[in-house]
């Protein structure tokens, strides 16, 4: 068990490591923070002397040397727009995040897994064909289409809600549902394909031989065998709780950590945009590692030889 | 064997999208007896007990009538199917790893086996369990209790399978090709596990198998099954002497012969017909070497030779019993 942990923990730091380092290459290709930040107009001595203050004119292994030993000591830099320290500016945004992630992803598997297994149970009835038809209606509409589609109706239309910003818990509503609708959709594709999957096993039809009520066998034999591959993707939706709502907070302009990480991009404020990614690097990270622990739980045949899972 | 049947199969039919799989079955299981059906894989025969007990899938046409003791199975109240099924009719399956629940221990499954028909609930049931895995030959029961399948070999999961089985006190146990997926020797041992439970608790026994051998060590009476029809039916020990129907006479023309020389064994030309595909008359007929003209127009009635003994082919002719 130890050294299962100790070895998931060397690939998750690794995994990390390598986010990090794509994300620094990357951005250090992909244009010049300080002509962008001081404007197309600074004066040329502005912009050496942005360069010198911010080591931009070191070669870029020093630079990234730099960037990772200070990684190791806990600084994640500056931003070069106000100066301020970027995990500050990053934290005093997650919680706003969070308010919009967090209710998505209950609705997600309130939604998401219910309407699944309803529809495995009722294959090729008309209540499968309708929860399908939802689901792919649910994961093929993009975020930002469904956002302005239901400000449309609700905030323009009917007005009964607001269109953005972040003023109560009513300008939360359509960006949740907006967020929630998709995961559901794609939780429930999941889930029906996974409780198909556990309905065709012998052991189902043991049950029922030896006289287990229909009801029981669903929750006794074939739900707890479906959640292991379910629990798979509800792994990535609360990786996704930090990362997920980049698109909606935009379309919403709500103040979270997506609309943060699509300004710093923008300036090419390199330090935030790194410590977003690495923070949601880290969450994907230990969400999946502890994908990996509950695959144990739920499967005793994954606990006799940890190594060997996926 | 002249008491009352146990269970009655009257004129099933099963049907899979359009397909038939079974063309009317009739057959009786009497109390305490031993019956053996036989066929190829695809004729019918696991079909047969998966129908009467209600364990198709839904897009599966069940018609016709299985009695148990007088008691309708076919279409009953899902409550009371429950109640028979497990309680008074258990059902073992080919491959007993796949047959268990992989995530749930082998105890709880044997327990929850016992809640339903004995009413029985944690340590009584847990005891009671530990008693039925001694008497299926388990070794160490106390300790497999708590086992997953997947630590167990098949062998003892079939063990286990049997162990379930036996916990509704079952008056008929039919087995579908229980030893097919083990090793020659548990084939042995669990054949005579089942033999030794059924005098034990005077229990009727169905025994589902393509071995014909199987059939002669275990069973009194056998079925032979083709393209979803009985197409004879007899006492072991007459089938075996003086088969009637071609098709039993090519299965045991087919069996490896104990004595004498070697040589290649007699296989019957051809194959099953498909479901959708069945001959108008006869579905042996385009694979029998003694067919008529008539046998492919006309379908054979599972007629009466002599005493139990009976047989679906127009060239079989009925004995004239002596008064």
């Amino acid at each position: 068990m130890l050294r299962f942990l100790a070895s998931r923990l060397f690939r998750a730091a690794l995994t990390i490591a390598m986010v990090v380092t794509f994300a620094f290459i990357v951005l250090r290709l992909s244009g010049d923070p300080a002509q962008i930040i001081m404007g197309a107009d600074a004066p040329p001595e502005a912009v050496v002397a942005f360069r010198a203050a911010w080591g931009l004119d070191d070669p870029l292994w020093q630079q990234y040397f730099r960037y990772f030993a200070a990684i190791l000591n806990g600084d994640l830099g500056r931003s070069m727009r106000d100066g301020r320290d970027a995990i500050d500016l990053v934290a005093e945004r997650i919680p706003a995040t969070l308010a919009l992630t967090i209710p998505a992803l209950f609705i997600k598997l309130a939604l998401g897994i219910p309407a699944g297994v309803v529809a495995a149970l009722h294959r090729n009835s008309f209540i499968d064909r309708a929860v399908m038809a939802l689901a792919v209606a649910g994961f093929t509409v993009p975020s930002f289409v469904l956002g302005l589609l239901l400000v449309l109706v609700f905030a323009v239309q009917l007005g009964w809600l607001p269109s953005g910003g972040q003023e109560s818990w009513r300008h939360a509503i359509l960006p949740v549902i907006t967020l929630g609708v998709g995961g559901a959709a794609v939780l429930a594709r999941f889930t029906r394909s996974a409780m198909l999957e556990v309905l065709g096993q012998s052991y189902i039809r043991t049950a029922s031989a030896k006289g287990v009520p229909w009801g029981a066998v669903v929750r006794n034999h074939a739900l707890p065998n479906a959640a292991i591959p379910t629990v798979t993707i509800v792994g990535f939706m609360v990786g996704s709780l930090i990362a997920g709502a980049v698109v909606v907070e935009s379309v919403f302009s709500w103040p979270g950590v997506g609309r943060l990480l699509v300004v710093a991009v923008a300036n090419r404020d390199l330090a935030v945009v790194q410590c977003i990614l690495l923070l949601v690097a880290a969450t994907m990270v230990v969400s999946n590692l502890v994908v990996d622990l509950l695959y144990g739980v739920l499967d005793p045949r994954l606990r006799a030889a940890p190594q060997g899972a996926h | 064997m002249s008491d009352a049947p146990l269970l009655s199969i009257r004129d099933l039919t099963v049907e899979f999208g359009g397909a038939p799989a079974l063309r009317g079955i009739s057959l009786d299981v009497h109390p305490g007896e031993a019956v053996g059906m036989v066929g190829e894989s695809g004729c019918g025969k696991s079909v047969t007990w998966l129908a009467a007990l209600g364990l198709l899938p839904r897009t599966a046409r069940t018609r016709g009538s299985v009695t148990l003791q007088g008691e309708e199975m076919l279409g009953a109240r899902p409550s009371r199917l429950d109640h028979l099924r497990g309680g008074r009719v258990a059902m073992i399956f080919q491959d007993p790893a796949s047959s268990l629940n992989p995530v749930q221990r082998i105890g709880r499954q044997i327990a929850e086996a016992l809640t339903l028909h004995q009413g029985m609930t944690g340590a009584t049931a847990r005891a009671e369990a530990k008693r039925l895995l001694d008497q299926v030959g388990m070794p160490d029961a106390q300790r497999r209790l708590d086992a997953y399948p997947h630590e167990l070999s098949g062998g003892q999961n079939q063990r286990v399978m049997i162990a379930m089985a036996l916990a509704g006190r079952p008056e008929l146990l039919v087995a579908d090709e229980p030893t097919t997926a083990l090793d020659v020797t548990i084939q042995a041992q669990i054949l005579d596990l089942l033999q030794a439970l059924r005098r034990e608790r005077n229990m009727a026994l169905v025994l589902i198998t393509h071995d014909l051998g199987v059939v002669a060590e275990n069973c009194e009476r056998v079925a032979v099954m083709y393209a979803g029809r009985i197409v004879e039916e007899a006492p072991v020990a007459q089938l075996f002497d003086a088969p009637a129907h071609p098709y039993t006479q090519g299965l045991l023309d087919a069996l490896p012969p104990l004595y004498g020389e070697r040589g290649p064994l007699a296989a019957i030309p051809g194959g099953v017909p498909e479901p959708w595909a069945m001959p108008p008359g006869c579905a042996f007929a385009p694979r029998c070497a003694r067919a008529r003209p008539t046998c492919t127009f006309q379908v054979p009635a599972l007629t009466r030779l002599r005493g139990p003994h009976r047989a679906a082919c127009l060239l079989a002719q009925p004995v004239l019993e002596l008064a």
